[in-house]
């Protein structure tokens, strides 16, 4: 899976759950400042993220996602 | 010295509509909003009517992602008190708002979440459990989110007394705003479980209608032929302000509270005690509580739920309290129209008790065609009656025993 095609999923992830309009995400946008993703929000995002991609991450590498960009990094490295 | 209340803001989600026009102009003309369950399948269900709110929706009252986050019931409560704050016309200052108390409340809760989740629990595993289950479901989360929303930082809790919830609830509003502890309550409830489980819990019991071919008859309080209550769902939020607070700000003064009695019956975990002994203690608290006679009172909404037992022992409570005043005393039941709506019932009703005392308009009892005779009060039978409230007393009855009363006055100056 390419990096724009995990893109594109973890965009339709993040505009179903944080319902913000889908041009804000971006490789780039930061997901609390940006997307207004707090604490519980970025929770119910990884979940989401393991049932789509199928992998498990743990606590200590979600804390190191800052971006859409970081996100869809670590998912392509993880398939 | 206690400090008189006002009622100066009304919002209502319910079956019968949205905003307090409408559901007044509906419950007036004698309109059922009860029909057949549309958001799930009732096959295997004895009961497959309810008083659903079908015309809800939360996006025009809420942000949409905050409403994605919260529970139907959530949504309701803080729906409803957009509109009772818009009915007010009131725009808190930071001041008033540190002085406004918030006592909402449900008798179920986000059940409609829980029972997503619990699916999610067997198919997928606890690793799958939203981070947001815990703050959807529980009861206080309606009245935690409307501070939140609004910015309301008074004393905020939620009663939990099942179907007697909202008259707990804006009976302890009242006490905050008449002693002087807050200056303002926003007070009331908000149920949503016309869900899988909220209807075949309610079956099991046994309490439910399964008039099932004649849906907007199903709910027919105090009627010889009524078989059981039809679940109702939505949410009454009331504004109450310190009277002089009212006055001075020019605002519309629908009535005043002036009294407030609770008991229990100690006696059955659903059945009422049959010599309906805590419901008069509720009532005579109440009266007592507002310093007047019983005969001050000329109106009485009833709980009436249109079971077979509530009914005749709220009749037999009405008339240990009053004696034979008691039949000239126009009793009537918003449950005929909009169901039961549990812990939301009590608010939805005071919302309907207090407009009947503004406007000089009782709502009638509908589905009212055959006199039992245990029933022998005036239910006001299916006609709205125009009627001059002095005095109105609000009962409300939840599982456990745990009755409540209000007593509301018209407001002459």
């Amino acid at each position: 899976m390419d990096e724009s095609t995990i893109f594109e999923k973890v965009k339709k992830i993040i505009v179903d759950q944080l319902r913000v309009d889908e041009n804000l995400v971006t490789m780039d946008s930061n997901i609390q400042e940006d997307l207004g993703a707090d604490s519980l929000d970025a929770v119910e995002l990884i979940m989401a993220l393991e049932e789509e991609f199928g992998i498990d991450v743990q606590d200590e590498e979600a804390e190191n996602f800052k971006t859409v960009g970081d996100v869809v990094r670590y998912i392509e490295k993880r398939l | 010295m206690r400090r008189r209340v006002a009622i100066t803001g009304l919002g209502v989600i319910s079956p019968v509509g949205i905003g307090k026009d409408v559901f007044w102009e509906n419950i007036k003309k004698g309109k059922s909003g009860i029909s057949f369950i549309s958001k799930f399948p009732t096959d295997d269900f004895p009961t497959k009517i309810a008083g659903e709110v079908k015309d809800f929706n939360p996006e025009e009252f809420i942000d949409k992602r905050e409403a994605r986050r919260l529970d139907r019931f959530s949504q309701f409560a803080i729906a409803a008190t957009r509109l009772a704050l818009e009915d007010s016309g009131w725009n808190p200052t930071e001041e008033e708002k540190e002085n406004t108390a918030v006592i909402v409340t449900s008798g179920i809760g986000g059940f409609e979440t829980l029972e997503n989740q619990f699916r999610s629990l067997f198919e997928k595993g606890p690793n799958r459990i939203s981070p947001f289950l815990i703050p959807m479901v529980i009861i206080n989360i309606a009245s935690g989110n409307i501070s939140i929303f609004f910015g309301f930082k008074g004393p905020n809790y939620s009663p939990v007394s099942a179907c007697a919830s909202s008259a707990h609830a804006i009976g302890i509003g009242y006490r905050l705003v008449s002693t002087g502890e807050a200056d303002f309550a926003i007070v009331g409830g908000s149920e949503a479980s016309i869900t899988p489980m909220g209807i075949a819990g309610f079956c099991a019991l046994q309490a439910l209608s399964t008039r099932n071919d004649e849906p907007e008859k199903a709910s027919r309080p105090f009627d010889a032929k009524r078989d059981g209550f039809v679940m109702g769902e939505g949410a009454g939020i009331l504004i109450l302000e310190e009277l002089n607070h009212a006055i001075n700000r020019g605002a519309r003064i629908y009535a005043e509270i002036v009294g407030f009695g609770a008991s229990d019956d100690a006696y059955h975990i659903t059945a009422p005690d049959p010599e309906g002994n805590g419901a008069v203690l509720s009532m005579k608290r109440a009266i007592k509580d507002a310093g007047i006679n019983p005969e001050d009172i000329n109106y009485i909404n009833a709980h009436g739920t249109s079971t077979k037992l509530n009914d005749k022992i709220e009749t037999l409570a009405i008339k240990k309290v009053f004696g034979e005043y008691a039949y000239k005393i126009p009793v009537s039941s918003t449950k005929s129209m909009v169901g039961h709506l549990l812990g939301a019932a009590a608010s939805v009703e005071s919302i309907a008790t207090v407009l009947s005392i503004y406007e000089g308009i009782i709502h009638p009892t509908i589905n009212y065609e055959e006199k039992d005779p245990e029933c022998d009060l005036d239910y006001v039978p299916n006609v709205a009656r125009k009627w001059d409230i002095k005095y109105a007393l609000k009962n409300s009855f939840g599982f456990g025993g745990q009755n409540a009363t209000l007593i509301f006055k018209k407001y002459e100056g």
